[in-house]
């Protein structure tokens, strides 16, 4: 089962120095935001992309949706 | 984008990409969406006044899958400008809201003046059942 904080520790830990803040009603639906200088450079598509990549498998599983805002500091 | 393979549903999917200058594959019609987050992001490029072309993409599960398999993007709507993903719904929310979009579809934001229709955009080819919304 999945929850906020275990999806929070994920996208922190793969990302070295980004901060998540992760919500969720129900620990189905999921809306983050990820700030991180590592989004540098990249377009919004791939920034989603590296953050969607750490939860493929899970995503339409355990994880129905993960609603996404990723931003530079 | 457009090279052949032997998988005639991918390669109709890129042609599609590749001949139309803003295309969303969405869930639904843009009159009819089928989903309320193909719904939000049809009517934000709606009320930009930009023209697109849109798929349907419920009548054939074969169109998600190698939509999503040749853009590495897993959820619809996706939107497609100048043959690149520029994004699903949250993302094409936000550029909406930053104005972002209307400069990546070099269209007027609302409040500014009409924008005269671009020219010399072609209607789309058929067999994905694609819907032009051009003007």
């Amino acid at each position: 089962m999945a929850n906020a904080a275990e999806l929070k520790s994920t996208i922190e830990a793969a990302i070295p120095g980004a901060i998540a803040e992760v919500q969720s009603p129900d620990d189905v639906h999921f809306t983050a935001r990820v700030v991180s200088d590592r989004f540098e450079g990249m377009s919004r598509v791939q920034q989603h992309q590296l953050v969607m990549g750490l939860f493929e498998g899970r995503l339409g599983t355990e994880i129905h949706a993960l609603s996404l805002k990723t931003e530079t500091p | 984008m457009s090279k052949q393979t032997d998988n005639p549903i991918r390669d109709a999917i890129a042609e599609a990409i590749a001949s139309n200058d803003v295309i969303l594959f969405m869930k639904g019609t843009p009159d009819q969406p089928q989903c309320g987050f193909s719904a939000r992001t049809a009517a934000a490029l709606q009320s930009l006044d930009a023209p697109f072309a849109a798929v349907d993409i419920l009548p054939d599960p074969r169109i998600r899958q190698e939509l999503s398999a040749l853009s590495s993007w897993p959820t619809i709507p996706q939107l497609f400008v100048g043959g690149e993903l520029v994004g699903g719904a949250d993302i094409v929310a936000e550029m909406y809201e930053s104005g972002e979009l209307a400069e990546a579809l070099g269209v007027a934001t609302p409040q500014d003046a009409p924008q005269e229709a671009p020219a010399g955009a072609d209607p789309a080819p058929a067999p994905l059942g694609i819907e032009n919304r051009l003007r």
